[in-house]
């Protein structure tokens, strides 16, 4: 038997492989996708972590909510285009408005002051005619009988997805149906995170949980909660239900615009809850069940997950109006079309950067992150500092869009703490000194690519309370000069030391530098490079900073058993009002004596005062100057390093429309477009596959072969010596 | 042969107790309980109850080894050890703690690892083997020399480099495959060319420098100078001998690792979007789902058992002198 040579060999492998590539015809070869979708108003992205949680009581993460958000469809949501944020009816006919009763029942008005409110009341009214998407959960036979609702175990495991299920069904939404969610969230079994936050607010929700955990026991069994009678939610009529909660909470309706209080059918309850459906992952946290413009059609979060658009979606208009200057911008060019544009929605499974970002440079991705590694490809910055595209990318067509996250990255003084901490002169003096010298325009300079925003108080841009410019200013921290804020001199921060009685940053009771403790996780190489920019930046006065690198769970441990001295900590915003930034320092929410997110432990009673009251007033003149006055107080305090308000950068293909950043809202599939004719046509061109290096190689291994071959011949033939 | 086969089986018992003993030590000094809780629930307004439930729905919140609690032979067995040890013994894997069945999932993720790996395992034994032969072949000439340095030198780069290199050259400048992603059916092919060929590459090296060594230390044995005597040619004597008696050293190191192919690669996995049971496992640790690093460490300890047993009984079929009493 003769044996084909290797060189030979490799040949055919490679001319059969180039065969099955080359026999999708004009799609390159290196395409990910099927030849068929070529052409069709698809949207490609990528998900680096499995969505842990798709039912919309436990689901809370942002990865989780790029698909809980197309799905279900809370009452209110975000206007698309308006800036400040604002909400606007999305199931509901109109926002819904608070009524609010004193103690006795009475009705009071809606500027009543909140310590005489016992309860308010939200009465939510529905659109009509709005669809469940087609589920098996519906499936009814001519009788009224379910078809799906009295599976045995052997019958579920003869299934393997949905799509198995050769009957399904949808009915109207109704205000049973939110209902039912609230009652979802004291489900014992379904450990909503929001629960013990919303059991403080929603009449009898913690009554209902213990309810519900004695009845059900160890049972992990369909619960239906249809039949528990609860005062938080009731149903007025089919269209109309209502909310009742415990005091003045004006921020309660930005709760109803998330998933927590999207509509869930008791059907499909049922239909999860049967046997063996929990062993084959029929799930609600795997296969949701919305009413909003997309279902999900593939879950397969190993590999991709499909949207696809929801038959019965009752279609939306794309908003008339926006901010100023978005009809300039184009994003007013679909204005009263019917939503959604996109047909369907690939997101695939990338865990590591280099093949998401090679990807979207291919044009396999329609949007893509801007990344640590790729920025420097993507991104440059211009004479007066100012963000802009490299060349090659301005050569694709790739739109740049940055906006200011809302959300706060700060350092923290642990306020327990014996050195750094309390309401001492000589600790807050300390805390000044440092806030100047840690120098956060530099930190987003070297470790953020500039992706950040310094940070003056706890609020960021566009929130409600927010001061810009000369007013706006830290001034315990900058100076206004020559029109723009600029960091306080080291000198000051050395006297304020000085003052403090750390001259020169030496400890008078040991004469030695005063040695100060950063928590920190490990972070690998440039994290300890920041780790040492830290260190360098308490040097300045003298301070020896020393880190106590840890994993995640004990800094998380230390944070929150009140031991860490100083640490980085980082809060992204729930909706957008001053109240979700200023409860960090609420002194009730301190986390080490009540569990809350004061990470740092900050008490101060009249910013504890002044925050009871900021918190139930309407936006206005009134409540500026009370959250004037506590940033002034936490500033003088400083019990954060305010650090910055990092700042979200990302990159579209040209073909990627509507593309305008909305961070609060997370619905925002249904404004986009896609020109999938342009996309296939430049994918084409930036994907032509380069094949004579392979010829290069193989002529370098046949001629390495060759003399081998020959020294094995002449060996072969020579006489024995 | 079955009352050995039968003996090396009850040895496998006490050894997979050990392995899930250490794993066990060393998952939960890392994370307590109470961190596996908070890392499910997010950090965002969880409550010290809420914390409770979940380590209470999922039996987290017993005692680790020891329930002094309890009384009689319940000390041992209400405790986490025991109610999540037990159920592996009879294959029952469970919930992970995200609410998956881990069964289900490792049948859903074995076929794709075992499509990269099945391929991988046959090409990088096949060119080793054959590469080795050859350089054997022409042992003392310049392209053994330069064999032996290329072989060194491949072994000495990382498998991270092959990726990253691998991706940039075929799906990034030659634009041939796809740079990662999976899909069914004959679509599988383009996916899996450039981590089945970065495999093997990276593979190469090693393997042909192993077997190299085998076989010329095979040539050196007095039936080889026998067969050359006799006039067989070179060919003749590496292709049916010396192959032939160095089967013993190769099934050593090829048997044991057939069974472990099924729960694929971690790394490769990882960087070509692989949805096999390596990422499956990584995504576990990096998650910290005990009950699913806990299922993937006992199964890939009992698939080693399993290689370390046919290892033994496929010396009986390359050489009849072996007898396995």
């Amino acid at each position: 038997m003769r044996f084909l040579p290797p060189t030979v060999l490799a040949t055919v492998c490679l001319v059969m492989l180039a065969a099955s590539i080359a026999g999708c015809g004009e799609q390159p070869w290196n395409d990910p996708y099927r030849a068929a979708d070529a052409g069709r108003a698809i949207f490609y992205g990528a998900f680096a972590e499995r969505p842990k949680h798709l039912d919309p009581v436990s689901s809370y993460s942002e990865n989780e909510a790029q698909f809980t958000g197309q799905i279900y469809e809370p009452v209110v949501q975000y206007h698309f285009l308006k800036r400040p944020y604002q909400l606007v009816p999305l199931t509901a006919t109109a926002l819904p408005e608070p009524r609010y009763y004193d103690k006795d029942g009475f009705e009071l008005p809606a500027d009543a002051p909140a310590e005489n409110v016992a309860q308010a009341v939200y009465r939510v009214t529905l659109k009509r005619g709005i669809l469940f998407q087609p589920h098996p959960a519906f499936a009814q036979r001519s009788d009224g009988r379910y078809y799906y609702h009295h599976l045995t175990r052997e019958e579920v495991a003869t299934r393997a997805t949905l799509a198995d299920f050769t009957h399904s069904g949808s009915r109207e939404l109704t205000a049973d149906d939110y209902v039912y969610e609230i009652k979802r969230l004291a489900h014992p079994h379904l450990h909503s995170p929001v629960a013990g936050l919303m059991g403080k607010y929603i009449k009898g929700l913690t009554a209902l949980a213990e309810r519900l955990r004695a009845a059900e026991g160890g049972n992990h069994g369909f619960v239906d909660l249809r039949k528990y009678d609860f005062d938080g939610a009731r149903v007025i009529d089919r269209y109309t239900f209502e909310i009742r909660i415990t005091e003045k909470y004006p921020q309660f309706r930005y709760w109803l615009a998330m998933s927590f209080f999207a509509p869930v059918p008791w059907e499909a309850d049922s239909f999860y809850a049967q046997p063996g459906m929990k062993e084959r992952n029929f799930t609600l946290d795997w296969y949701p069940v919305g009413t909003g413009p997309y279902m999900l059609t593939e879950n397969n979060p190993n590999r991709r997950m499909v949207l696809e658009r929801n038959p019965n979606f009752r279609g939306e208009p794309y908003p008339d109006r926006g901010a100023p200057g978005d009809a300039v911008a184009g994003m007013l060019r679909m204005a009263g079309k019917t939503m959604p544009f996109i047909d369907v929605a690939y997101y695939s499974l990338e865990k590591e950067e280099i093949p998401q970002w090679t990807k979207f440079l291919q044009g396999y991705y329609d949007v893509a992150a801007v990344l640590p590694d790729s920025f420097d490809q993507a991104i440059q910055f211009g004479m007066k500092g100012e963000a802009e595209l490299t060349p090659s990318m301005q050569d694709k067509g790739v739109k740049l869009v940055t906006a200011v996250e809302q959300a706060t990255s700060y350092m923290g003084f642990n306020m327990a703490d014996p050195v750094v901490g309390g309401d001492s002169e000589r600790a807050r003096l300390l805390r000044q000194s440092i806030a100047i010298a840690v120098d956060f325009e530099e930190l987003i300079s070297i470790f953020a690519n500039g992706r950040g925003v310094p940070a003056h108080g706890p609020i960021p841009p566009e929130i409600f309370g927010y001061r810009a410019g000369q007013s706006g200013i830290n001034p315990y921290v900058y100076e206004w000069r020559s029109g723009h804020a600029a960091r306080r001199s080291l000198d000051d921060a050395r006297a304020l030391l000085r003052e403090a009685g750390y001259a020169d940053g030496r400890d008078p009771a040991t004469g030695q530098p005063l040695t100060l403790y950063y928590e920190a996780i490990s972070g690998g190489p440039s994290g300890k490079a920041q780790l040492n920019w830290y260190r360098k930046q308490f040097e300045k006065l003298g301070l020896q900073l020393v880190i106590r690198v840890t994993d995640y769970n004990r800094f998380q441990e230390k944070v929150r058993e009140g031991t860490a001295q100083i640490f980085s900590w980082g809060w992204n915003a729930d909706y957008p009002d001053p109240e979700n930034f200023l409860f960090l320092l609420y002194g009730p929410n301190g986390k080490s004596k009540y569990g809350g997110e004061n990470a740092s432990n900050y008490h101060n009673e009249e910013f504890d005062q002044l925050y009871v009251r900021m918190r139930a007033l309407p936006n206005g003149a009134e409540r500026q100057r009370l959250i004037d006055r506590m940033v002034e107080i936490v500033r003088r305090d400083s019990p954060w390093l305010w650090g910055f308000h990092p700042m979200a950068y990302a990159l579209n293909h040209a073909w990627y429309g509507n593309s305008k950043p909305n961070l609060m809202a997370r619905n925002t599939l249904k404004y986009k477009t896609v020109d999938a004719d342009l996309r296939a046509r430049l994918q084409r061109e930036w994907n032509r596959p380069l094949l004579w290096p392979l010829a290069i190689v193989l002529l370098v291994l046949i001629g390495s072969v060759i003399p081998a071959w020959r020294s094995y011949r002449a060996r072969q033939r020579a006489t024995a010596r | 042969m079955s009352a050995y086969i039968a003996r090396r089986v009850l040895y496998a018992l006490p050894i997979l107790l050990g392995v899930n003993v250490i794993t066990f030590f060393l998952f939960f000094v890392v994370n307590s309980p109470d961190d596996m809780a908070r890392l499910h629930l997010g950090n965002k307004h969880v409550t010290a109850q809420a914390v409770e439930n979940w380590k209470a729905e999922r039996g987290y919140d017993k005692p680790l080894l020891w329930n002094a609690e309890q009384h009689g032979v319940q000390r041992v067995t209400d405790t986490i050890f025991y109610r999540n040890t037990v159920k592996l013994f009879l294959f029952k894997f469970g919930q992970s703690d995200s609410g998956r069945d881990i069964a289900f999932d490792i049948s859903q993720r074995m076929v794709p690892s075992l499509v990269v790996t099945l391929p991988v395992f046959v090409l990088e034994l096949l060119l080793t083997i054959t590469l080795a032969l050859s350089i054997a072949l022409l042992r003392g000439t310049y392209f053994d020399t330069w064999a032996v340095i290329v072989c060194v030198a491949m072994m000495s780069i990382s498998l991270l480099f092959y990726i990253i290199g691998g991706q940039f050259l075929m799906g990034k400048l030659l634009r041939l495959v796809p740079i990662s992603g999976f899909d069914g059916g004959s679509a599988v092919v383009k996916f899996i060319a450039l981590p089945v060929l970065v495999s093997v590459v990276a593979g190469l090296g090693f393997g042909t420098r192993w077997y190299r060594t085998l076989f010329l230390e095979e040539i050196q044995r007095d039936y080889v100078r026998t067969a050359r005597a006799k006039g067989l040619s070179e060919r003749g004597v590496l292709f049916k001998h010396v192959l032939r008696n160095a089967l013993i050293p190769i099934l050593t190191g090829v048997v044991v690792i057939l069974p472990t192919l099924f729960i694929g690669n971690l790394i490769i996995e990882a960087f070509f979007g692989i949805p096999g049971l390596g990422s499956y496992t990584i995504e576990a640790i990096q998650s910290q789902d005990f009950a699913i690093v806990r299922a993937m460490v006992f199964l890939g300890s009992l698939l080693y058992i399993a290689g370390l047993i046919l290892t033994d009984i496929s010396y009986t079929l390359a050489d009849p002198r072996v007898r396995l009493t």
